[in-house]
Parts: C-alpha cells; sequence; structure tokens
C-alpha cells in the first residue's frame, strides 16, 4: 500500500512541475506572437530606413530611433565591459578575502537590484548637470552603463569562481605568477561566460526606458544625427510614447510594430551570446 | 648523503586548528621518500610547504625552517615562483589544463619567458619521452588533453612539471585516481626519474610506498611517528604505532 501512495504522489508532482513549465511558455508564446501578429503589417523597409514623420506617422520609419539604440549598445559596451570585467578580476582573484571584499561584493550586488529610475535620477543630476553633458547619448551611455555595471561584475565573477582551481594550482606550480596565471589560463577558460554575460547584460539595458527619458532622450527629432553629444531617439521610449500618447488612429500598431524591432534587436544579441557560449562549452571537456 | 631538503621544527596551523607540529624532515637527493599515514594526518600539508603553495590559503600560519639546498625557502628574499620552478608538483587529481598536449607541456617554458619554438619543441619531445608518453601521444600532440587517459593525463603532468629542469619533485598521491597498470607506469618511472631529481611521495598506499621509496616517514595527527630506510621500517618498525599501522590494524 506504501508503494502505491508514493507512485501517486509521484506523478501528481511530476506533473505539477510539468503544467507549470507549459503555462510558463505558453505566456511566453502568447506575448511574442501576439506582437509578431500585430507589428508584423507596418514593417517595410520605410518603416526601418526612414526619418520618423511626425505629422502622418504611416509615411515616415523609425530610422533615429534605431540608430540611437545602437549608439547606446555601443556606448554601454564601452563603458561597461571593460571596466566590470577588470573589477570583477581584481575581487575574484586578487583582493583577499575580508571584510571589505565581501562587503563591496555585497553592495555590487544590491547594486544590480536599484530600480532604474533611480539611476536615470543619479544620471541627470550627476552626468547631464553637474558634468554639464546635457541630455545626450554620452548621458544616456553612461547613465545606462551604470546600471549595467552591477551585472557584468557579478556575471564576470560567476564565470571566474567557474574555473577549476586545480588550473589555477596547476599554473603556480609551474612557477606562473598570478598575473600569468590569469592571463594564460583562467581568462581563456572564462572567456565564454563573461562574453555572454556582457552581452546579456548590455542587451538588457537596451530595453530600459525610464533611466533614458529622464537623460535625454524625446519622442521627436526632425534629423538624423550620429553625435553622441545629440539629444536622441531610442526604440523602448518610441514605444512608450506610441502606445500611450499619440493621436494618430494607427499609434498602437506603430507601437507595436516598433516593439518588434526592439524584441529583434535583443534577440539577436541574446541569439549571438547563446552561440558564442555554446561554441566555446563544446571545446570544454573538464 | 646530500641533504636536499631539510625540514626543522616546522609547525603548521589552518586557522586556529594545527596540522602540523615540531617536524623535522631530510630528503636526500636522488632518492624517493615517501610520506604515508591515515587521512588527515598532515601528509599532503607537509608536501604543499615545501614548493609553499599553502601560501594560497590566506588563514594559514606556519614557523619553523625548510631549507632548500641550504637555504631557507620562507626567508623574505626567496622569489617565490623561481622555487617552484625548482621544486615541481605533480597532483592527486590529473589536473591537464584545457589545451592541446604540446601547450601543456610547452606552458611552464612559456611562463619563463621561453620563446624560441626549436627550443621549446625539443624541450615538450624531451620531457614526454622522459615520462614514458612520447609513443603514445606522438602523433596527437594538438589534440586535446582531455581526450587522454587518466593515467596518461597523470603522465603529462609529470612531462609538463619536468620541462622545468626541476630539482625536486613533488607528489600528492600521485596515482590515487588510476588503475594499478597506470600505477605501476607511474612507479617506474619514478624509479628512473630520481637519476636525475629528489622526489617526495606522498601516498595512502602502504605497498606502493614500499615498492618504490628509499625513505618513508610515518606521520600520525601531524607529528612524524618514524623515519627511516623503507626497508627498516616496514619490516622492523621501531614505534608500536608504526607497527600498528603498517599491520593494518589502525587506520
Amino acid at each position: 500500500m506504501v508503494m502505491k501512495k508514493d507512485k501517486i504522489k509521484e506523478i501528481i508532482y511530476i506533473n505539477l512541475l510539468r503544467i507549470s513549465g507549459f503555462i510558463s511558455l505558453a505566456i511566453l508564446i502568447f506575448i511574442i506572437s501576439f506582437i509578431i501578429l500585430k507589428g508584423i503589417g507596418v514593417i517595410n523597409l520605410t518603416f526601418l530606413t526612414s526619418i520618423w514623420t511626425h505629422n502622418d506617422i504611416t509615411q515616415g520609419g523609425i530610422i533615429q530611433a534605431i540608430i540611437g539604440t545602437i549608439m547606446l549598445g555601443i556606448g554601454v559596451s564601452i563603458i561597461s565591459i571593460p571596466l566590470g570585467v577588470c573589477t570583477a578580476i581584481y575581487l575574484h582573484e586578487y583582493a583577499s578575502n575580508n571584510i571589505l571584499t565581501k562587503s563591496i561584493k555585497l553592495s555590487i550586488r544590491n547594486l544590480a537590484g536599484i530600480p532604474s529610475v533611480i539611476y536615470g535620477l543619479f544620471g541627470l543630476a550627476f552626468f547631464v548637470l553637474f558634468l554639464k553633458l546635457g541630455g545626450s547619448v554620452l548621458s544616456a551611455s553612461l547613465t545606462l552603463g551604470c546600471m549595467t555595471l552591477p551585472w557584468i561584475i557579478t556575471s564576470t565573477e560567476e564565470a571566474l569562481k567557474a574555473v577549476p582551481d586545480s588550473f589555477r594550482e596547476g599554473s603556480y606550480a609551474l612557477g606562473a605568477t598570478k598575473w600569468q596565471t590569469i592571463k594564460k589560463n583562467v581568462l581563456p577558460n572564462a572567456s565564454g561566460g563573461i562574453i555572454t554575460g556582457s552581452i546579456l547584460g548590455v542587451s538588457r539595458s537596451l530595453g530600459e526606458t525610464a533611466p533614458i527619458i529622464i537623460v535625454g532622450a524625446t519622442f521627436f527629432i526632425s534629423y538624423l544625427s550620429y553625435s553622441p553629444l545629440d539629444k536622441f531617439m531610442a526604440l523602448p521610449y518610441h514605444i512608450f510614447i506610441l502606445a500611450t500618447q499619440h493621436s494618430s488612429p494607427y499609434a498602437q500598431q506603430y507601437a507595436l510594430g516598433t516593439a518588434l524591432v526592439l524584441i529583434s534587436v535583443i534577440f539577436i544579441m541574446n541569439l549571438s551570446a547563446f552561440i558564442i557560449r555554446y561554441k566555446i562549452r563544446g571545446k570544454k571537456e573538464w | 648523503m646530500v641533504e636536499k631538503i631539510k625540514i626543522e621544527n616546522l609547525n603548521f596551523w589552518y586557522g586556529e586548528k594545527q596540522i602540523l607540529s615540531k617536524v623535522d624532515l631530510n630528503f636526500s637527493e636522488n632518492k624517493i621518500t615517501a610520506l604515508i599515514g591515515p587521512s588527515g594526518c598532515g601528509k599532503s600539508t607537509l608536501l604543499r610547504c615545501m614548493n609553499r603553495m599553502n601560501d594560497l590559503i590566506t588563514i594559514s600560519k606556519i614557523n619553523g625552517n625548510i631549507l632548500f639546498n641550504s637555504k631557507n625557502i620562507y626567508n623574505e628574499s626567496i622569489d617565490v615562483t623561481e622555487l617552484r620552478k625548482k621544486i615541481g608538483m605533480v597532483f592527486q587529481k590529473p589536473n591537464p589544463f584545457p589545451m592541446s598536449i604540446f601547450e601543456n607541456v610547452a606552458y611552464g617554458l612559456r611562463v619563463q619567458g621561453i620563446k624560441e619554438k626549436k627550443e621549446i619543441v625539443k624541450i615538450v619531445e624531451e620531457s614526454l619521452k622522459k615520462a614514458d608518453l612520447w609513443d603514445e601521444v606522438k602523433d596527437r600532440l594538438n589534440g586535446s588533453a582531455f581526450k587522454l587517459s587518466g593515467g596518461q593525463q597523470q603522465r603529462l603532468c609529470i612531462a609538463r612539471a619536468l620541462a622545468i629542469n626541476p630539482e625536486v619533485i613533488l607528489m600528492d598521491e600521485p596515482c590515487s585516481a588510476l588503475d594499478p597498470i597506470a600505477t605501476a607506469k607511474i612507479e617506474s618511472l619514478l624509479k628512473k626519474l630520481k637519476n636525475e631529481m629528489t622526489i617526495i611521495i606522498v601516498t595512502h598506499n602502504m605497498h606502493q610506498a614500499k615498492r618504490v621509496s628509499d625513505y618513508t616517514a610515518y606521520l600520525l595527527n601531524g607529528n612524524i611517528i618514524e623515519f627511516s630506510e623503507t626497508k627498516s621500517l616496514f619490516n622492523n618498525p621501531k614505534n608500536k604505532l608504526t607497527k600498528e599501522y603498517i599491520n593494518g590494524e589502525f587506520g
């Protein structure tokens, strides 16, 4: 009898877990297909390559917003990846494991949990006003860079932690210095995780709306600018305005079309992160 | 008999816990010395004191002297990386780097700043030959080291240590993860290598100590209980504790 009861329990729990999995998957598929189905109609070459026309939105495109988001992506990468990776290497490989280091690590993890709008406020006060950078791509890149930094530090640390200590010991035992060990042994083996974590961090930041509104994103600029010191358009903010503020009867549809473009940009970045991880993983055999 | 390494009154703490107390030992040149004892007796810790691998543990504390070629290796003027080039180490679990077989052996040379390709190729070949691995891997030097069997991996790690031409080689239970045939290969390799260097081997396998070593030290709870020629330690133990251990009544 006991056996039978256990078996029934087994079936119930497995199916509960299975149902949870299906529900999550269904939500995801629903959202994505909703956006694709509703948004695909407005996507054509004009929409992707033309300048935004404010009065008749069906005539123009979202090229300024696409360029703005790409520039932000490059800016955020330049600011947060090198600094974040180097910080993580220092914290994980060099800093002695004392209370100071531990509290730094803890505060970095807490920073990762601060709401993005707060980074926006900080960016406004520090980059825009104090450093007088104005509302610009540069201010927004610095702000999003600060926000992304703790994510990159954390994921790099995880990647370094995943390199077995036996590799480090083997290297030290051959008379290698710490830096030689990190350069020749640890980093090559952590690179997959570092690159993946960095790309995911940057792509996550590109979807942010609140902070960039505060530090320089605008809904409409009449020209296409590549200057990092200009105000800029960006895809997430464009979606927000179209969906909530615009009077055109087509606004909803164009919001969904823009959303599809944003999702595609992020999807391409995440896919490349996935491919890089898969390729580097494939070589590992420990 | 030349004393290659001489340990004088060595104490070692890991945090609050004393792992080694008042250890005195001599390791003779071109001999194999085995350190035996039950798990946790401090034999691996003792080994790791000799190439200062324990430096990596921040909460450890050490006092006493370890003289290598009559110089104290814990002296401030000693360069640890130079020391480790002269005192090589082979670990319990084979730990080849995730690189090709060739690059594994070349690693120590590149670390030393040797750039000339011809020289590296020559030393890699010599080292693999010394480690009795050359014939098995000469056709796939660029293949991954992880494709080798456990015994081959361990001999690769020995070749890697030999490449930088150490005077002493420390082995931390090098056969504990290997089958008897792979173990036999490594043991015969050790007997050959002792003509060129001093070997110190930690083992929990008493038969192995008996087969390969010239001298044996028995450790228990961080103390050296007995140290003498291997033959006399096993045939004619002076201490009751040693006798119990080698007769399998304990440990």
